[in-house]
């Protein structure tokens, strides 16, 4: 969805589809195009292959180019941080999922030219799970995954 | 209006360093309260860094981010004394806009 | 030989009981584990934002006298907020007693901001979606002591007072399970679930705990200060709640000071 409007707007057919849709309503006139946020693909449940479609593309491919960095036990689920290197040629972004969440995808980074493909966050984890990085490269999908420990602290909060 | 976030920029050899910290509750929408409602969701679904009017980071987020979220990333093409901005917009339609000079 | 005590709190669900027991078997792993992820996550600390904010609060004219807390005595005069974390809880002679960095911003938001004392002690804890003064004063106020040795002192009679005073609850057992802070803290190589617990009797450890609040409670989303690590003690020992503010807290307060002297100021932290 997010690939096709982006490739719509580029062309030459852009400006024609942005005054139809402001005939229709959809976008008022002086408001800047709104952002895009891939609704589909943050409602994806446990399917690295489903994620990857809703994202736009079709498979991802197991990378050793890819680079997870974190700790192998979080202390608390709700703060679980994560440094992902990709070393891919031509990384255009850097997603985060994760496995065992109510939905999967946690974030995703598009990584311009001039950006190092690297990204040091905190996603919450509800469980043990594993934690995927999916990078998108010229237009391919590829990804790496690290099980991540989730435990109880101590008593109560 | 949001808290403002804590925004460090600073060189690291000839590439910008950004970690920026968010003040923003990230509420799931999984969860309950003492009554047994949900809590609806609240979360900041994009968030973009620019520089000289370059955009250098976008993203989409979902709940599952952090509560007050911690990024960093790294970019080059800026020197000490520009500024890094950055945006964020939630999914109540909130937005909150920071600055900060990038250092030697 | 450090010996693992899972200790048994009614209202554990039995998988959770038996999850921690076999994670027991790998526990030097799971220690070295946790150790990594304490560190991932000391660059970053959510605190900030509510130094930031308790900085603007300091300087912030509020109340009925339409002052700010810029003339407050924290116990190094008036406005001087930097080292004055160190030297606390200690006893004032305006209001003749003994007191902590809480009790002391209460006493300036009344004198000084002319707020009540109810008004004052309102709300200390933030919580979801509900932000409160006293917890981002907090953190301002101890920022500025990071790094700093921590010394309290015992040197007038009220302080010695309520030392011994502080010993003695630290002590006490009561409620419902007999609990008392000493029944986790009072002993090596005590442990709930994967969180080890300090001895707060052992020097060291009492520096290692008592330097590193308040806190960013990853947990909670929030920053918890002293006052907040006891009341929350005494809930879990099933005793009644520990009053904000009151001199039982301060005296407990004074007591782990005491323990922990010398320490290096390393707060505010970031915690699980």
């Amino acid at each position: 969805m997010k690939m096709d409007r982006r490739r719509v707007l580029k062309g030459a057919s852009g400006m024609a589809v942005m005054s139809l849709a402001m005939a229709a309503g959809l976008v008022r006139p002086g408001t800047a195009r709104a952002e895009a946020w891939n609704k589909a693909a943050f409602e994806v449940k446990g399917n690295l292959n489903e994620a990857v479609k809703a994202l736009g593309g079709s498979g991802a491919t197991e990378s050793k180019d890819i680079v997870m960095s974190s700790p192998d036990i979080a202390e608390n689920g709700a703060v679980v941080p994560f440094t992902v290197t990709s070393k891919v040629p031509h990384t255009e972004s850097i997603a985060l999922l994760v496995e065992k969440n109510p939905n999967m995808l946690a974030a995703d980074f598009t990584i311009p030219d001039g950006t190092e493909p690297w990204i040091n966050t905190r996603i919450k984890m509800g469980q043990t799970s594993n934690v995927i990085a999916l990078v998108k490269a010229d237009g391919k999908y590829y990804y790496t995954s690290k099980e991540v420990k989730v435990t109880l602290g101590g008593c109560g909060g | 209006m949001a808290d403002p976030m804590k925004i460090r920029a600073a060189m690291v050899g000839d590439k910008v360093e950004v970690k920026v910290l968010m003040a923003h509750e990230m509420e799931t929408g999984q969860r309950k309260d003492a009554k047994g409602a949900t809590i609806p969701a609240w979360f900041i679904q994009n968030v973009t860094a620019t520089v000289n009017g370059r955009t250098v980071l976008s993203a989409e987020w979902g709940p599952a981010v952090a509560k007050n979220p911690f990024l960093s990333f790294r970019f080059s093409g800026a020197k000490a004394g520009d500024k890094v901005v950055i945006a964020w917009t939630d999914n109540h339609g909130d937005k909150r806009t920071d600055e900060a000079t990038i250092t030697a | 030989m450090k010996i693992a005590m899972a200790i048994g709190v009614a209202g554990i669900a039995g998988a959770t009981l038996a999850a921690s027991l076999s994670l027991a078997q790998d526990k030097g792993s799971a220690a070295a584990g946790i150790e990594q992820y304490r560190a991932a996550l000391a660059d970053g600390n959510p605190a900030e934002l509510w130094e930031a904010r308790g900085e603007g609060l300091w300087k912030e004219k509020r109340g009925p006298k339409k002052a700010s807390l810029e003339r407050c005595d924290l116990g190094l005069g008036p406005g001087v907020v930097k080292g004055a974390y160190t030297i606390l809880p200690k006893y004032f002679p305006d209001t003749d007693k003994v007191e902590d960095l809480e009790s002391r911003l209460v006493t300036c938001m009344v004198t000084l901001q002319g707020f009540t004392p109810e008004q004052a002690k309102k709300d200390p804890f933030g919580g979801p979606g509900k932000k409160v003064p006293m917890d981002a004063l907090v953190a301002y106020v101890t920022s500025e002591s990071r790094g700093m040795p921590m010394h309290v002192s015992l040197a007038h009679p009220k302080e010695k007072e309520a030392y011994e005073l502080g010993r003695e609850i630290f002590f006490y057992r009561g409620g419902s399970h007999d609990f008392g802070c000493t029944s986790c803290h009072g002993a090596d190589g005590k442990r709930i679930r994967l969180q080890d617990l300090p001895n707060l009797t052992n020097p060291a450890d009492a520096r290692r705990a008592y330097s590193t609040w308040p806190a960013y409670r990853v947990s909670q989303g929030e920053v918890r200060s002293m006052q907040w690590r006891l009341n929350d003690c005494f809930r879990q020992q099933r005793f009644p709640e520990l009053e904000f503010v009151s001199p039982a807290s301060i005296a407990l307060t004074l007591y782990l000071a005491k323990n922990a002297d010398g320490a290096k100021f390393d707060a505010p932290a970031i915690k699980r």
